[in-house]
């Protein structure tokens, strides 16, 4: 077989965590096909972040530099993978299925026309893997048949590699000629947060449509602040404009799988239920002892959130000592 | 605007999983509309019109959909919606992976040259979020993926797009012709602007429910019938299913009755604190 490209998504000059999940899935998919492990990083400056890809162990780190990949484009971005896929000899070749990675896969896979494997939760042998459909209620075990295969790896099923120290050779790739084919990046509305995010943290605390009101929210950001939680939200909660979208939990939103999740007035729905019950750890808090969330709750607490969240939040302080 | 919005028919996701050796159980499904895909005809409807009661249309809507006879049922509801025709590529849904639908989808583009594909982000039953990208790859044309906003811009000649992405929302700006795959918030009341519909207009929150008048209209709507090999499209997988099985089932715990206790539980038990 032939050799594993992975790519990695960097930012700001440092590897994303995301990033270091696609090495843990690119050594697990590298132990089942053999074959040389490359990395591939793609910006307007990416050096920084190669050095720090150089530590892991791989047979080569490329790097592919200009101005004018500044900004992630699926348009510009696919080519150069696929390019590189076909220049280095790679039947496998994958990363992450983060918002980019879920735009950017599909995409190479169209250009090498080959079988996708969509955000994967293992490697089960070199062309097998398996993966959650219908809201997390099914497990399937997928081949990808075609010569060439692309591969994207769910980030919370593939904890973050450790680096080695080893000293993989970096080398610079032509960009080639970069055509957006009409496509354009005009901005990123973003809010900064102090909170970890969603799919690295150890705890998550979330709340729904119950919690009636955004400004109610201060009462979860609270106690996310005691615990260094992030916070989450169902659909419902993000479409009635209590919390940003970007908190969303669920098949459409993030998948998270904390040690410890906490749904506050969130009922279960199914959506709901397939982004949070990789959790270790769960606990529901609703005032309808019928809501399905109990279904799957560790602790269930039947407690309208007015009266538990208060003292939610003095315990915690209390055993946090703050 | 000439748009396709593609349309797959999934089993009721609120139903119950039953399999049958290591493959789904589907003989007692109920099948829907993909809701990601009723949501791109609710999207393309109101790119379409202008708000007025009756609406006044300008451009076509297509809905295509690759399955069995039995798919005309969900496509009937797309013409009910307000859609103007609608095609049928007959096959089984386990002889299609996303290389082949893409690959069918490419045919129908290049025949009919809309300025527009609209479709679902995700298959909500298989969860590929695949064929959107593929076929925009597969054209050569830009694509904007998990749109929850839509504004026609340049005078019709291309969109500016609100992506859902992990950290925000991404404004991208795609030249026409586009593939789009849109994300749950598309359906919001505002989110699609197409420069003729007063600027203020708000819809009603969420797909529009067919009247009595569009059910009656879609009976008398063509559904064009076609097929792989008619369209000249390889039918070899790429992709298999290997099989199915559940996961294992979470267990109910236990009820709680105080804010202490559950502290500490959660502190000596669980040990997560
Ligand atoms: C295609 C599709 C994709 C979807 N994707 C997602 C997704 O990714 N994520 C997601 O979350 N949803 C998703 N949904 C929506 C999902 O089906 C549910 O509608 C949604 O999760 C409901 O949110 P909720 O639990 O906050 O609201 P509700 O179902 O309305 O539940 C509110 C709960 O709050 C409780 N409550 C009310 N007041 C109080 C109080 N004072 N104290 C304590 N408890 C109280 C109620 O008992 C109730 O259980 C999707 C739906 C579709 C169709
Ligand atoms: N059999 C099909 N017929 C028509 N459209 C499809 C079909 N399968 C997938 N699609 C479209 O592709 C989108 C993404 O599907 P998927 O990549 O399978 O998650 C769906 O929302 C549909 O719009």
């Amino acid at each position: 077989m032939g050799n594993v490209l992975i790519y990695l998504e960097q930012a700001e000059g440092a590897l994303r965590p995301a990033a270091l999940s696609a090495i843990t899935f690119a050594r697990a998919v590298h132990k089942a096909q053999g074959g040389k492990l490359l990395f591939l990083l793609i910006g307007d400056n990416v050096k920084g972040a190669a050095a720090q890809a150089a530590t892991f162990g791989a047979d080569g780190v490329l790097t592919v530099e200009a101005p004018a990949l500044q900004h992630y484009l699926a348009e510009t971005y696919a080519p150069i993978v696929a390019r590189v896929a076909k220049e280095q000899g790679a039947t496998l070749v994958g990363g992450t299925s983060t918002a980019v990675g879920k735009d950017l896969f599909p995409r190479v896979a169209g250009l090498l026309d080959a079988g996708l494997a969509p955000d994967i939760s293992a490697v089960l042998a070199a062309r097998q893997f398996r993966r959650a459909t219908n809201a997390g209620n099914v497990y399937q075990t997928l081949e990808i048949t075609s010569p060439a295969a692309v591969v994207s790896a769910r980030q919370t099923e593939f904890s973050r590699a450790a680096a080695i120290g080893s000293n993989s050779p970096v080398s610079a790739v032509a960009p080639g000629n970069i055509d957006a084919q009409g496509a354009e990046f005009v901005e990123l509305q973003t809010q900064k947060r102090d909170r970890p995010d969603l799919t690295e943290a150890r705890i998550v605390v979330s709340g729904g449509r119950g919690m009636k009101d955004g400004k109610n929210f201060a009462q979860i950001e609270q106690i996310c602040d005691v615990l260094g939680a992030a916070m989450g939200a169902s659909r419902a909660a993000c479409d009635a404009g209590m919390v940003p979208n970007d908190l969303q939990v669920g098949q459409t939103g993030k998948v998270v799988a904390p040690d410890l999740y906490i749904a506050v007035a969130i009922s279960g729905a199914i959506q709901h239920l397939a982004g949070m019950k990789g959790s270790k750890v769960i606990v529901a808090i609703n005032k309808d002892a019928e809501a399905p969330i109990f279904q799957l709750a560790d602790y269930g607490l039947v407690m309208q959130w007015e009266k538990a969240l208060p003292e939610l939040l003095s315990e915690l302080k209390r055993i946090k000592g703050a | 605007m000439k748009i396709l919005v593609t349309a797959k028919r999934i089993p009721d996701p609120g139903q119950k999983i039953k399999l049958k050796g290591n493959a789904l159980d589907l003989s007692a499904a109920n099948w829907q509309l993909n809701q990601f895909d009723e949501y791109a005809v609710e999207a393309a409807l109101r790119l379409t019109e202008d708000g007025a009661a009756p609406a006044t249309r300008q451009g076509a809507v297509t809905v295509a959909s690759l399955g069995p006879a039995d798919v005309q049922q969900q496509l009937r509801s797309a013409l009910a919606m307000g859609a103007d025709k609608a095609i049928r590529v007959e096959a089984k849904d386990e002889e299609l992976d996303a290389v082949i639908v893409a690959k069918t989808l490419e045919k129908l583009v290049r025949r009919d040259q809309p300025d527009l594909v609209l479709m679902g982000k995700l298959a909500a039953d298989n969860e590929g979020n695949d064929v959107g990208q593929r076929l925009a790859a597969l054209l050569g044309w830009p694509q904007a993926t998990f749109a929850c906003s839509i504004q026609v811009v340049d005078g019709g000649k291309a969109l500016l797009v609100g992506r859902e992405v992990d950290n925000g929302v991404e404004i991208k700006k795609v030249r026409l012709p586009a593939v789009v795959t849109v994300d749950l918030r598309i359906i919001a009341p505002q989110a699609v602007k197409n420069g003729r519909t007063a600027a203020n207009f708000a819809y009603p929150e969420g797909p529009r429910y067919a009247s009595l008048k569009g059910i009656r209209a879609a009976k008398d709507k063509p559904i064009e019938a076609l097929t792989l090999s008619g369209l000249g499209v390889s039918t070899a997988l790429q992709v298999k299913t290997h099989g199915s099985e559940l996961p294992p089932a979470r267990q109910a715990g236990k009820k709680i009755a105080s804010v202490h206790e559950l502290v500490e539980k959660l502190r000596s038990e669980a040990k997560v604190l």
